[in-house]
């Protein structure tokens, strides 16, 4: 499939209420599917809401859970990604994101990166995941992030060289910082690493994050869609709740990666040969540093 | 002063803000199951500013001011008001402090002024949280963060609220907000008062100007500047030392009763749920 439509639900999650929740998935899966949509994103812990401290473990669903088989019967016409928190057979939590299509669930990714500072605790509520891998759909090889993990470039990195020519990011971002220029600071500062990240690795950047207020935090919406040439091919509203649609053309992948064929000259084996010369160094450093402390 | 030159660094996109507060106003007011809210009005820019952005969040008919005078209190306090409530057509009723003041240190009769203070803080309160329950409507905060961090309020008095939407605004860009969003020049251009006795301002009481410690407070609180760093800035060591000794202080104003720990979950400490839990 050449062509295919993307929704992107900039909603506001009821706070640590699976129930309502999965209710307002449903209404704007009706929604999105009398809008055609082929693949439907929701926002990170868009089951659960963000700010959920103690109420993680309450919350929190095994992919088998029965809760999830609507989305599964949803899936049939129309791939869904949403955000839950999910609970792993030896018990720990995750900060996850699920892709459901054809009935099934077809992918899982674990955040990697657990904020923890500032207005942040993740890492107090949950385990880190511990892998990254693109997966094959039916719109092409698609890599799963979720809000922070694109923070840290080798996220991107990673799932570029691992063929994804969609990166799809789910993200309960608060905003901080209202200086002048008609958005929160983080915001901006999203903006770019949104372009950037689509340019230097000639794929689609889609980015989906949540609106509403939790605890005096607001999110801020503006979830957008950025082509391989860094141009942004829609943007929603701020602050505001929106269903998003844009027809998103794989063949502008290729136009891109023949214009600037950036991946074609990718250095993986001088990257991976420097990081273990780094790790070597890394790990002489802390040998010494033990021993001088002995 | 023009209230509204402001420190480049404090210096806000206005509408943003705004649009921001009054989201948070709908949001925290709806979710708990209400649509109407209620404030104290001083006449002060905080208060003027606080039901501006109310009206504007729940529609002027879902606002409701007191303005509660003591016998000592400004007439001028009054008639801004009047002002702001007849201009944003909200709902305004006065309740007269000076009976149960009065009353009460009549037999207390040596009570310094801080005590007076105090006490008409803390009445104000009540009156506002009984009228909160008669009306449905949840109390919303005027405390600007200036005045939170210096603490510049009475406890469980001016600091008590269902929601603050002014809480992270310094006093200097308060004024901004205000007067970008029309509140009357002569409230937001006057001198800042608790107009807790006659003639008292803030600034005399403590002893330096909103200009200057809120530029202070924006580099040693948002921007975590050591106090080297704030003296290259042009800060005298001693304003750094008598405003970090005042946040310091006040700092169990800012948070919970502290409680003593015996169970394995203590409220505050490892029972920790969102305020808006399940809301």
């Amino acid at each position: 499939m050449d062509k295919f439509t993307l929704g992107i639900a900039q909603l506001a999650p009821v706070l640590g209420d699976l129930e309502r929740n999965l209710a307002l998935h449903e209404k704007i899966l009706r929604e999105a599917e009398g809008q055609g949509v082929d693949l439907l994103l929701f926002p990170e812990l868009s089951l659960t809401g963000y700010f959920l401290k103690d109420m993680v473990p309450s919350v929190a669903l095994t992919p088998r859970d029965s809760r999830l088989d609507f989305l599964k019967r949803a899936s049939r016409g129309m791939a869904i990604v949403v955000g839950f928190v999910e609970e792993s057979s030896d018990h720990r939590f995750f900060n996850a994101a699920a892709y459901f299509d054809d009935g099934k669930l077809r992918h899982v990714h674990r955040k990697l990166y657990l904020p923890t500072y500032g207005l942040f605790d993740e890492q107090r509520y949950f385990a880190q995941g511990d892998k990254l891998r693109a997966f094959d759909t039916r719109f092409g090889r698609m890599a799963l992030t979720i809000c922070e993990d694109l923070w840290h470039p080798a996220t991107a990195y990673l799932a570029a060289l691992d063929g994804a020519q969609v990166i799809l990011c789910v993200s309960a971002s608060p905003g901080r910082g209202l200086r002048p220029g008609g958005t929160f600071a983080n915001a901006a500062a999203w903006e770019h690493l949104n372009r950037a990240y689509a340019q230097l690795f000639t794929c689609f950047l889609c980015f989906c994050n949540r609106v509403g207020y939790e605890d005096g935090a607001c999110f801020w919406g503006g979830s957008e869609v950025i082509a391989p040439t860094g141009e942004a091919l829609v943007r929603a509203p701020q602050l505001e709740e929106a269903l998003l649609t844009v027809t998103i053309d794989r063949r502008e992948v290729q136009r891109e990666r023949i214009a600037n064929p950036l991946l074609r000259d990718e250095r993986l084996d001088l990257t991976i040969r420097e990081l273990k010369r780094i790790t070597r160094e890394l790990e002489r450093i802390l040998r010494a540093r033990a021993k001088g402390t002995r | 002063m023009n209230p509204t030159v402001i420190m480049p660094e404090l210096t806000l996109d206005w509408d943003l803000c705004a649009k921001v507060l009054t989201g948070f106003i709908q949001s925290e007011v709806r979710r708990a199951g209400f649509r109407r809210v209620i404030v104290g009005v001083s006449g002060g820019v905080d208060s003027s500013l606080a039901v501006t952005l109310a009206a504007a969040a729940m529609g002027p008919g879902n606002v409701w001011g007191i303005s509660m005078p003591y016998q000592a209190s400004s007439p001028e306090s009054l008639t801004h008001a009047q002002l702001i409530a007849d201009r944003l057509e909200v709902n305004l009723f006065q309740v007269d402090i000076t009976p149960q003041i009065d009353a009460y240190f009549a037999a207390f009769p040596d009570a310094d002024h801080i005590r007076r203070g105090n006490k008409m803080a803390r009445e104000r309160m009540t009156i506002l949280y009984d009228h909160s329950a008669r009306l449905e409507a949840l109390v919303l905060g005027t405390s600007n963060k200036t005045e939170l961090l210096l603490g510049y309020g009475t406890l469980y008095g001016d600091m008590a609220s269902a929601l603050n939407p002014i809480g992270d605004l310094y006093k200097t860009q308060v004024r901004c907000l205000a007067a970008h969003l029309d509140v009357p020049a002569e409230i937001v251009g006057k001198k800042p008062s608790a107009d807790l006795w006659v003639g008292q301002t803030d600034e005399d009481e403590l002893g330096f100007s909103y200009e200057a410690v809120d530029r202070l407070l924006y580099y040693l609180v948002d921007r975590r500047y050591e106090r080297p760093a704030l003296i290259e800035l042009g800060f005298e060591a001693q304003f750094v030392e008598a405003v970090s000794r005042r946040i310091q202080s006040s700092q169990y104003k800012r948070r919970p009763p502290v409680i003593a720990k015996v169970s394995g979950r203590t409220i505050d400490r490892d029972f920790r749920y969102p305020r808006d839990w399940g809301v």
